[in-house]
């Protein structure tokens, strides 16, 4: 039997024996991207190793460094909270003073991006920093026990979201920072997904390739945050591709009229038009996405709370110039 | 597994990091979480065989450690040393060539 060759290197930049959780999903993206990022610069540069990696405080830095070991094979740094984009920012000028090839990855959790780091965020990405952040998206403070950020999803449990007589939990919709991001006018935005791990490691060698800053969005489910079984992570992270939750999208150079949108499987009929999806028809329901995880339990109480979250993604996907409709 | 890999490493980690502090603080020896055994943590450990396997490498991409490495015919050899039992690579298995199984002291 004629045997392919593994999909991806196996040059390991994130070792074993760190602290996530057992089924963390982040801790997948940190794998995959930093391999990603391996191949892209051998095929850029001929030399894998020529990237450095900026860190938000957030989950994947607390339980990659616990002191004194770290995980990284890569270098790294480990700023606060708000400054992984201006660190990165920095060590792009280093290196370009320096006369030094290849890119800075800039990682932060959806805390540290869409709240906290989102003025350095925007700076790096106006000053046209020759940076790739990498926004890891568990959709709530993780590290520090579960609070609401921005990029919360509508009707979701969190420590500070508590559902009730009176609450629904989260009650306002999700914030997008990839949309934020593409309005900079950037060569490269796109969003990911570990459900779809080869469309990832596509976007991140992109992302690692272009001249100038991009960022990617990938979701990355939390065991212990979502209140989910270890073993559905990926299960459940691909569910929210095809029930339409999370749309896979590219847009380059803040061409918003072209947004490339990857199609979500799972069944959904894609409706093309001059190349261009016009229109998606989900066959997956989102309760589908909704049951597997402990935090969106209470929504099943409130039938027009899961109303309310489908109108919401509907509108998501009209600014990405598609008409969806959902089971 | 008959010898870690990660032999070597473990060996330098605990010989250098053991005396004393570095000056400032500073960590320098990359990848020096192999010291920590987290297959302690483990309840449920995956069972693997080969016959079935067909090489999709889904395992291999999917597992967070990662404690599955290809070995030179790239099948996927387990590290139980650092597999936490998440039992996502038995979940996404096309094949159920994995299986996981109850910890066993």
């Amino acid at each position: 039997m004629a045997v392919r060759k593994p999909p991806i290197t196996t040059r390991e930049y994130w070792a074993p024996g760190h602290a996530a959780c057992a089924g963390c999903g982040p801790a997948i993206v940190m794998k995959l991207a930093t391999k990603a990022f391996s191949e892209a610069m051998e095929e850029k540069y001929g030399n894998p190793d020529a990237f450095a990696i900026a860190h938000a405080t957030g989950c994947m830095e607390v339980v990659s460094a616990v002191f004194p070991y770290t995980a990284w094979k890569a270098p790294w740094v480990h700023v606060a909270f708000e400054n992984a984009a201006a660190a990165a920012s920095g060590v792009d000028a280093a290196w370009k003073k320096l006369g030094r090839k290849g890119k800075i990855l800039a990682i932060g959790g959806d805390g540290g991006t869409a709240d906290i780091g989102m003025q350095a965020l925007s700076g790096m990405l106006e000053r046209w920093h020759n940076v790739v952040y990498l926004m890891y998206d568990n959709e709530a403070y993780m590290n520090t026990g579960i609070q609401r950020s921005s990029s919360t999803p509508y009707g979701a449990w969190t420590t500070t979201s508590p559902p009730g007589k009176y609450s629904i939990g989260e009650d306002k919709p999700k914030k997008w920072v990839a949309l934020i991001a593409a309005a900079h006018l950037v060569p490269y935005v796109a969003t990911a997904n570990i459900g779809n791990p080869y469309d990832f490691v596509r976007k991140m060698k992109k992302a690692a390739k272009v001249d100038g800053p991009a960022f990617v969005q990938v979701l990355a489910p939390c065991v212990p945050g979502w209140r989910t079984p270890p073993e559905k992570t990926v299960e459940i992270a691909r569910l929210a591709i095809e029930t339409g939750v999370w749309p896979l999208f590219e847009i380059e150079n803040g061409d918003f009229h072209n947004i490339k949108i990857q199609s979500p499987g799972g069944g959904a009929k894609v409706k093309r038009e001059g190349g261009k999806v016009v229109a998606i028809e989900f066959k997956k329901p989102i309760e589908e996405y909704l049951k597997l995880q402990g935090r969106f339990k209470h929504l099943f109480k409130k039938p027009e709370a899961i109303q309310v979250m489908k109108d919401q993604i509907k509108a998501m996907w009209k600014v990405l110039g598609v008409e969806v409709t959902l089971p | 597994m008959a010898e870690s890999p990660f032999k070597m490493e473990i060996e330098r980690v605990e010989k250098e990091y053991s005396e004393k502090m570095t000056p400032g603080a500073v960590v320098y020896i990359p990848g020096s979480s192999v010291v920590n055994k987290t297959g302690s943590w483990r309840v449920f450990m995956p069972e693997f065989s080969r016959d079935k396997c067909v090489r999709c490498y889904l395992c291999y991409i999917y597992c967070p450690e990662p404690a599955i490495y290809l070995d030179e015919e790239n099948y996927p050899v387990f590290d139980y040393d650092y597999c936490k039992g998440c039992g996502i690579c038995a979940n996404e298995c096309p094949t159920k060539a994995i299986v996981m199984v109850r910890e066993t002291k």
